[in-house]
């Protein structure tokens, strides 16, 4: 197998790597046969969804995981065998010819020492340096990854940085020594999206900086697509198929892929279309499905697959392997996987136009402010945090609106204030006609009937003690209704759960399953008005599929209206009518979705959706990004005038005498045509998707 | 930094003033100096002992809190009053709070060097036999009083001695009385007397310090910054003790302060059974002996003491964690 870009020996292989956690019958095999090399300069993309074993596979290459678990096959490092070799081998590779870039950067960092020394340290293990000369090149090295004063801010401790600054920390960490492999674990997945295409681009720079091999374990297919050369997508614990980005992504051979590929929401499709979801769970891996792990989701299953494992092989070319015994067919196209979709129920007539609908939520200059505390025993106010700072919008009967923006904007904050039913700060909110301040006890009761809510983490938000029945009648019981059961059974059928499960615990659940009780549970009373706060975020695409799916065609079905909080701009692209773009507790852009997404106008949002990754590796490659600098202000000293001016690329583009306008007056939402409007002075339409 | 100390410092202070004065109150309330003269054959006209305990400020004919405003006022320029039998108070202190701050530093450095150490390494050989074996001796511990831990120890102590044939444990007082020898005799002898109170003082300490080390441990064991210090070429063990232990080590420093009320309570039992002439011993005494100014100045030391170790802890864990100092 040559590879005819990447000449060369491989820097790295990986040869039937096998991981096993615990023994006896509970023994989980995390990672059962992985194989894999990378060669100089090439980045390779591992996907796969939670439970896939991709991140337990890096670190057993880093050698890594707790002594409990067991490690077989072969891991070579420029032809040097690593498993099974002692701490102080590997400690040798370690960060000098290996290194490893990690999920979480606001743990990543020993918050007891200064980022500067951390970088330093990591030099000095593997180099003779003096302390001074060690420090110069951490500097070095943070200037390099774009730290504004890197001399002053490698005497700041890991607290001083914000997540994306930690990243950029624990890149140039990977980076000292120059190694030959840098193994990235999800790096950008607990970053904002704006902040991920910083760090991408730093990633990149890295790599060209030192020509070292990357691979990319990730579970966004958009992050991949612009970023790797090949691809391998693990399910089960294994490899199932192995391919360059463009042929992995435009001819599938194995359903789960082409599953996965499907299910993914897409910034840049406005069409209405329904979402493939793969249906089903993933396996646990304590108790594999005989033959194919994908067996009993796979669409195109015939009862060969279940006699034995499919190994990876050769499909298109030798290069191009997949584990799916019908791969030759689906390469023929004799088979494909598109699935039927169940029918969305249609809207209705007509819908009448928006004006003349019925507004079920009003929010007008809502205003809430915090205030900043310093100090653990005594504290004293040092400022104040303006979360939100005057935001209106409207919420029409029957449609949806997504209120989006990184974390720090405030759609979080302006989701409680609504929630909380009591007189905001400053503003107005009026529920389904009712102003929310004037409520009294019983009027607040009927509010709440009528304005659910489903949050993000379906577990902590379910009881583990009550059984589905007992949450599910719950709010039935508060509103005195008699006989819940047959009303529990409707909802358990509504949101798609067997009705026979009401006896069941939320812990026998799995994610997807628990966010449609919490669905159902919301639905319980026949509210008017669901507000979702990141319904989705937790859970992997090809589950999350499904649940838009649902969200959808109850929306249609019972007439609700949904304001939708989250931070996937993809996903709201899908499932929303209107947007709001919230920046620093402002609204930025208002309006109808395809008209803000096709036809961004306010510089921030058109920075937010050129960051968005697509799934989609040759428009990914030509995409233009907007790259925003810096970071998020604080809240509790935002800039005058025109909150984004500090990181507003028309800003820099503009006349000193326009600035001036940004400095000092604040933009108020202007409507630019349509249903849309942006709060930018000089706003003008830019394509980015 | 300095403003933050100075609000704290004023604080303890104050917080030192109450507590105080609650045990003046206490004591001159519940203890009754009189009935010692009325034990006494023959007793002594009653003109006489309200002469003698007016002069000593212990009269409980005159009103709890007058009596409170003289004994503050002599307080307020260093004098503690005097004893029942009329002796200065401060003089007595002042020698045995030496030998008490002995015992307590030594058991406490001990307890708490060994608790911490011994918490880490069970934490990092979770499961293994010095991690089964810590955590069954310090429930046994925390279960025993340290009463009977003491004597115990005792006996444990003279039947080793019995056995070996030499005197390797002194079980009473600080120093054999009319010692010969140098310095290192003398040394040695110091040692041998130090060496069971000390234990007996620091076991519960090591006990609740090593449980709780252990968790702290355990918490930062997994935790992400120890594997990146691995990743970037630590051996295990330097990323333990550079990194993990390092970061640890704030909430057991936070720990301090509560740990050194016990430890005070501890040293009256300790003090009293190996008869070392200390201030917890002098505190049961006094209470027997309806020594009001006695119990109040001691109470105030302990307050003081406890204080002390409070604003110590502050000053650690502000030297350990940056995220305090910017506070
Ligand atoms: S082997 Fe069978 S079950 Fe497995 S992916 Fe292929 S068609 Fe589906
Ligand atoms: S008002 Fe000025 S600073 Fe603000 S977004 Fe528009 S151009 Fe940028």
């Amino acid at each position: 197998m040559s590879d005819p870009t990447h000449p060369g020996a491989p820097v790295l292989e990986v040869a039937d790597l096998s991981v096993t956690f615990g023994s006896g019958p509970s023994a989980v095999r995390a990672v059962r046969g992985l194989n894999y090399e990378v060669r100089p300069g090439e980045v390779l993309g591992i996907v796969g969804e939670s439970g896939s074993g991709k991140s337990v596979a890096s670190m057993a290459v880093m050698g890594l995981l707790p002594p409990h678990a067991r490690v077989s096959g072969s891991v070579k490092l420029l032809g040097t065998e690593l498993l099974g070799a002692s701490d102080k081998r590997l400690a040798a590779f370690r960060g000098r010819t290996i290194s490893m870039v990690f999920q979480d950067p606001l743990s990543a960092l020993t918050p007891v020492y200064r980022v500067g020394d951390q970088i330093a340290e990591a030099l000095t293990v593997h180099q003779d340096l003096t302390r001074a000369e060690a420090r110069k090149r951490a500097v070095e090295l943070l200037d390099l990854v774009g730290i504004p004063h890197p001399a002053e801010r490698a005497t700041a401790f890991p607290h001083e940085f914000s997540g994306g600054m930690r990243q950029r920390a624990v890149i140039a960490m990977a980076i000292a020594n120059d190694p030959d492999v840098i193994i990235c674990d999800e790096p950008t997945t607990a970053l904002d999206v704006t902040i991920q295409a910083q760090v991408l681009d730093v990633l990149r720079k890295a790599q060209r900086e030192t020509g070292a091999a990357i691979v990319m374990i990730t579970h966004d297919l958009g992050v991949v697509a612009g970023f790797v050369d090949r691809v391998l997508v693990m399910y089960a614990g294994r490899p199932v198929e192995i391919g360059s980005v463009d042929e992995v992504y435009y001819h599938p051979l194995m359903p789960y892929t082409m599953g996965l590929l499907g299910s993914v929401p897409r910034l840049d499709q406005g069409e209405r279309g329904r979402l493939t979801p793969i249906d089903g769970n993933p396996p646990s891996p304590a108790a594999l499905p005989p033959g194919c792990p994908f067996e009993p989701r796979c669409r195109l299953a015939v009862p060969e697959c279940r006699l034995a494992e499919p190994p990876l092989r050769p499909v298109r070319h030798s290069r191009h392997l997949a584990a799916c015994i019908r791969a030759g067919e689906i390469e023929r196209g004799v088979v494909t996987t598109v699935p039927k979709l169940p029918e969305i129920p249609e809207e209705g007539e007509e819908r009448p136009p928006r004006e003349s609908r019925r507004v079920v939520l009003g929010v007008e200059d809502l205003v809430k402010h915090y205030p900043l505390t310093r100090g653990a025993v005594f504290k004293r106010r040092v400022g104040t945090v303006e979360a939100v700072a005057g935001v209106s919008f409207d919420l029409r009967e029957g449609e949806t609106l997504g209120l989006v923006g990184e974390s720090g904007c405030g759609k979080t904050t302006t989701l409680m204030e609504i929630l909380k039913l009591a007189r905001p700060q400053g503003g107005r909110v009026v529920v389904l006609g009712r102003d929310i301040s004037g409520l009294v006890a019983a009027d607040r009761m009927s509010v709440r009937r009528d304005m659910q809510v489903v949050f993000q983490d379906p577990m902590s938000s379910l009881d583990p003690r009550m059984t589905v029945y007992d949450i599910l009648a719950e709010p039935l019981r508060a509103h005195r209704v008699r006989e819940p059961g047959p009303r529990v059974r409707d909802l358990l059928r509504l949101v798609g759960l067997e009705p026979e499960h009401a006896a069941r615990y939320p812990q026998d659940f799995s994610g997807g399953q628990r966010q449609r009780i919490g669905i159902a549970r919301a639905l319980a009373l026949e509210p008017r008005l669901v507000v979702l706060d990141e319904p989705v975020s937790a859970l992997d695409v090809s589950i999350q599929a499904g649940v838009i799916n649902l969200l959808e065609e109850l929306k249609a079905r019972l007439g609700l209206s949904y304001l939708f909080v989250a931070h996937d701009l993809s996903v709201v692209r899908h499932i929303a009518d209107r947007v709001a773009v919230m920046y620093l507790g402002r609204i930025a852009e208002v309006g109808q979705v395809d008209r803000v997404y096709d036809t961004p106008m306010h510089p921030y949002t058109q920075a937010l959706l050129s960051a968005v990754p697509l799934p989609d590796p040759v428009v990914e490659r030509a995409r233009r990004r907007i790259l925003l600098e810096g970071d998020l202000p604080s809240p509790a000293d935002p800039p005058s005038g025109c909150r984004f001016r500090t990181r507003c690329p028309l800003y820099k583009a503009i006349g000193e005498t326009e600035r001036l306008r940004c400095v000092h007056e604040e933009p108020r939402v202007r409507p630019m045509g349509g249903d849309h409007g942006a709060a930018c002075h000089y706003a003008e339409s830019l394509d980015v998707v | 930094m300095a403003g933050f100390l100075a609000r704290r410092l004023i604080n303890y202070v104050a917080l030192i003033v109450v507590a105080t004065s609650l045990a003046y109150m206490l004591a001159a309330s519940a203890l009754d100096p009189r009935s010692n003269y009325e034990a006494r054959r023959p007793p002594p006209p009653p003109a006489v002992v309200d002469a003698r305990l007016d002069e000593l400020n212990l009269n409980n004919k005159t009103p709890v809190f007058q009596r409170y405003l003289r004994w503050s006022w002599s307080v307020l320029h260093g004098d503690f009053g005097k004893t029942t039998v009329g002796d200065p108070v401060n003089a007595d202190l002042a020698r045995r709070a030496g030998v008490t701050l002995r015992l307590i530093l030594v058991g406490l450095i001990v307890g708490s060097v060994a608790g911490v150490l011994g918490g880490a390494l069970a934490a990092v050989w979770q499961y293994g036999w010095f991690d089964r074996l810590t955590t069954a001796a310090s429930f046994l511990v925390l279960a025993v009083p340290t009463v009977v831990l003491a004597n115990m120890l005792i006996i444990g102590a003279v039947w080793f001695n019995d056995l070996v044939g030499a005197q390797i444990f002194l079980v009473s007082g600080e120093t054999t009385p009319g010692l010969e020898g140098g310095f290192l005799r003398g040394a040695a002898d110091r040692a041998q007397h130090l060496l069971l109170p000390t234990l007996s003082l620091s076991l519960g300490l090591i006990a609740v310090y090593s449980r709780y080390q252990r968790n702290m441990m355990l918490d930062v064991l997994g935790a992400d910054f120890v594997r990146t210090a691995r990743a970037k070429g630590l051996r295990r063990s330097t990323a333990l003790t550079k990194h993990a232990l390092r970061t640890a080590l704030i909430p057991a420093v936070t720990y301090f302060a509560f740990t050194f009320g016990a430890l005070i309570v501890g040293t009256t039992f300790t003090e009293k059974i190996f008869g070392w002439h200390g201030l917890g011993e002098q505190l049961i005494n006094s209470i027997f002996t309806n020594d009001v100014n006695t119990v109040a100045a001691i109470s105030c030391l302990a307050a003081f003491g406890v204080l002390v170790a409070a604003l110590a802890s502050d000053l650690m864990q502000a030297a350990l964690d940056p995220r305090v100092r910017v506070g």
